[in-house]
């Protein structure tokens, strides 16, 4: 008599598992194994076609990726001892190559490229980084995150808001603002690039019929100050109703009668919102924030399609770098390195935004 | 001295009305309840004195003052809700003292409120506590306290006591009748449950369809239901109907004759026609056991069913028509099912409805 619902349980956990298997089978082999080989590889020199076999390299590749160093550079003296001006006047300082390449004085240099650099008094002080184009992608990186997750988190609290009210037509607002969520990216990112056309676009178009003539068309992918902010402000507005669509259903849990107590109680709009509303939306902040700057670190199909990094490697970014060293460059371990990289700095920021948003007991 | 007039009050959601014109009179002091069926509107109307629902048409006067047009907070009203309506995030004393709060009244002048309203509620020691580390009486009481420290004209509670147990239910039902009269406070008091609304009411206002089917005090609605309705409403077990046809109509006495009662004489008190049909009413509790024929009447049936309550016993009885009697009979009365039963009642207590 006991036998038997043990033997069924079994094939009931027999099937359970059959059901899964391909779910299981296509996840591991696309995001697991891939996963725990982008570890494996960060480690070593693996090329993505190479005669070599792979070596073991140790950390060397991180420490490629992200050892930066400061030089001050002294200005060209004379014999005397007097400063050498040129023809305008100003200082002239030796090159900086002189002392990243071949400079025995200088052995922790060797290699590296100048990044940015300043003055201080009569010195200039030199910003040195060994990778100078990932350092870049790095901070632009972090730079589209810090722009994205405020703006687009903010702008789409203010979305929700203004929708979650009873009112007529209010779906056709929902579609409207949801809808690029549901095109693909590519073709969004396209469609901008001529919105964002130097000569003839869209946005030009508009902001020139506005000011009546005045404002001088910009080409707004093709300058340094303004490529990745163009790129920012699609993204923002392409996602911007997928978060929309979150934060409505957090503010749907919260109860009606907490309004209608507030409302007895003689509270303001504003009031509502930061007793109420803010409150009640703790817990979608959490998940929204964080998705957000999830997908805004794996910034790639826009540049890719609208700049290609450029110009000036003003818009390179993480992702993007990891694609072009893995496969265009067949660098899959540096490649791998960055996605490690990536990955570390992701789920750091995760763990802090749980901690800035736990709750407080 | 606040008295709450509601004049022709009305209610339509598009097309459909649910309120249909109510007169209503409450005084300053009066625990008055509301009370009926689900959706009969009565929650709707509290929702309206409160200013949480539009009036749509009508008069609501609260003292001298039409309110029709006056936010929620201008109203001199606080509400308890079903649900508590307590915010999560804040604790009890915060919840207490949130309409402070908004208001910017100085620190101390709340802290002093909170602590006073926490007294008259003997809740000091869970000020601290948020809501989620509150059982449900807890949370109902801190709710209270949010509305007794607005010192609102007239308390209005939207079945407050429906989430809880029922011995809880019963302890919290007492503390709001001691709370009015400590408070000698306006109270309107919505609930489906007719013990909390026969315990505490000064005044019912029995609901039904949109429209007020009776006000009067408890005993009031108890003794001389004003139609069948309320007779069924008013009462547990519910009141007996039987179907009756008016056969002799003097000038002080009726006659009603049906097959399972027969005959029966009853004092004249509305008007009815001969050869009219009508409701005759009798409570369960009015009926008793009999051996034998005597001159009160009688319905003789089978038992069919017999609940022991220990304070009475609910038997129902299958008449020859096939129609149930349900008679509330003496805790200890012998009886089992299937034995036949006589049951005997005073025609003074017999109700009469037009159908």
């Amino acid at each position: 008599m006991r036998k038997k619902p043990t033997s069924k349980l079994r094939q009931t956990t027999a099937a359970g598992w059959g059901m899964a298997s391909p779910a299981i089978v296509l996840m591991s082999l696309f995001l697991i194994v891939p996963f725990i080989l982008a570890f494996g590889f960060s480690f070593t020199n693996q090329r993505l076609v190479s005669p070599n076999p792979t070596e073991y390299v140790g950390t060397s590749n991180f420490s490629q990726l992200l050892s930066f160093d400061i030089l001050t550079i002294e200005p060209k003296k004379a014999e005397s001892g007097q400063l050498i001006r040129d023809d305008d006047g100003n200082l002239t300082y030796p090159r900086v190559r002189k002392f990243t390449r071949k400079n025995p004085n200088y052995p922790e240099l060797k290699g590296m490229k100048e990044w940015f650099s300043w003055s201080s008094g009569d010195d200039r002080v030199v910003m040195l980084a060994k990778d100078v184009i990932f350092i870049k992608a790095l901070v632009n990186t972090v730079v589209f995150v810090l722009i994205v997750a405020p703006v687009q988190g903010g702008l789409a609290l203010l979305l929700a808001l203004l929708i979650n009210q009873k009112m007529r037509f209010i779906n056709i607002f929902r579609t409207i603002y949801f809808m690029p969520v549901v095109m693909s990216i590519i073709v969004v990112s396209i469609l901008w690039r001529f919105i964002y056309d130097g000569d003839d676009g869209l946005l030009n178009n508009l902001l020139s019929i506005l000011s009546f003539g005045y404002f001088e068309p910009i080409d707004w992918l093709g300058r340094t100050d303004t490529a990745l902010g163009s790129i920012a402000a699609m993204s923002i507005w392409q996602a911007v109703g997928f978060h929309m669509v979150i934060w409505l259903s957090g503010l749907q849990t919260i109860p009606a009668s907490l309004y209608e107590v507030a409302d007895i109680e003689g509270a303001t709009k504003w009031q509502k919102f930061r007793y109420v509303t803010w409150p009640g939306l703790r817990n979608t902040a959490v998940l929204v924030l964080i998705v957000i700057t999830m997908q805004a670190f794996a910034l790639f199909s826009q540049v890719n399609v609208m700049t290609r990094g450029g110009p000036l490697d003003s818009t390179q970014t993480l992702v993007y770098q990891a694609v072009i060293r893995g496969y265009e460059k067949q660098d899959i371990a540096g490649g791998s390195a960055i996605s490690v990289i990536l990955f570390l700095i992701v789920l750091s920021i995760s763990l802090f935004q749980r901690y800035l948003t736990r709750e407080k007991t | 001295m606040v008295d709450l007039r509601l004049k022709n009050i009305k209610k339509s959601y598009g097309t459909v009305e649910v309120i249909k014109g109510i007169d209503l009179d409450i005084k300053h002091g009066e625990f008055v309840v509301f009370v009926g069926p689900s959706g009969c509107g009565k929650s709707t109307l509290l929702r309206m004195i409160a200013g949480l629902e539009d009036i749509s048409d009508g008069d609501l006067y609260i003292g001298d003052k039409r309110c029709n047009d006056m936010q929620p907070n201008e109203r001199g009203i606080a509400m308890v809700f079903q649900s508590y309506a307590l915010y999560p995030h804040m604790t009890s004393y915060e919840n207490i003292a949130f309409g402070l709060t908004l208001a910017k009244r100085p620190k101390a002048e709340i802290e002093k409120k909170v602590k006073e309203v926490a007294g008259i509620l003997q809740m000091e020691d869970l000020l601290d506590r948020k809501p989620a580390q509150l059982s449900g009486g807890q949370r109902q009481r801190v709710a209270i306290g949010r509305a007794i420290i607005r010192q609102p004209d007239v308390f209005l509670f939207d079945e407050p006591l429906s989430n809880l147990d029922a011995s809880l239910r019963m302890d919290m039902r007492m503390e709001i009748g001691k709370l009015h009269a400590d408070l000698n406070a306006t109270m309107v008091y919505v609930t489906h449950d007719q013990v909390e609304a026969m315990t505490l009411a000064d005044k019912i206002v029995v609901l039904n369809d949109g429209y007020v089917q009776q006000v009067g005090t408890p005993m009031e609605l108890f003794h001389n239901p004003a139609n069948k309705f309320v007779a069924g409403f008013i009462g547990s077990p519910k009141m007996n109907f039987f179907e009756v046809k008016i056969i002799e109509v003097s000038e002080n006495t009726i006659t009603v004759d049906s097959l399972d009662i027969g005959a029966i004489q009853l004092k004249n008190k509305l008007q009815f026609e001969l050869g009219q049909n009508a409701i005759l009413g009798i409570r369960p509790q009015h009926l008793v056991r009999q051996i034998k024929n005597e001159e009160t009447g009688q319905i003789t049936g089978q038992v069919q069913l017999v609940e022991r309550l220990g304070t009475e016993t609910i038997v129902n009885v299958k008449l020859k028509s096939g129609a149930i009697v349900i008679a509330s009979l003496n805790q200890d009365i012998e009886i089992a099912r299937g034995e036949a039963l006589m049951l005997g009642f005073v025609s003074d207590d017999l109700h009469l409805f037009s159908t």
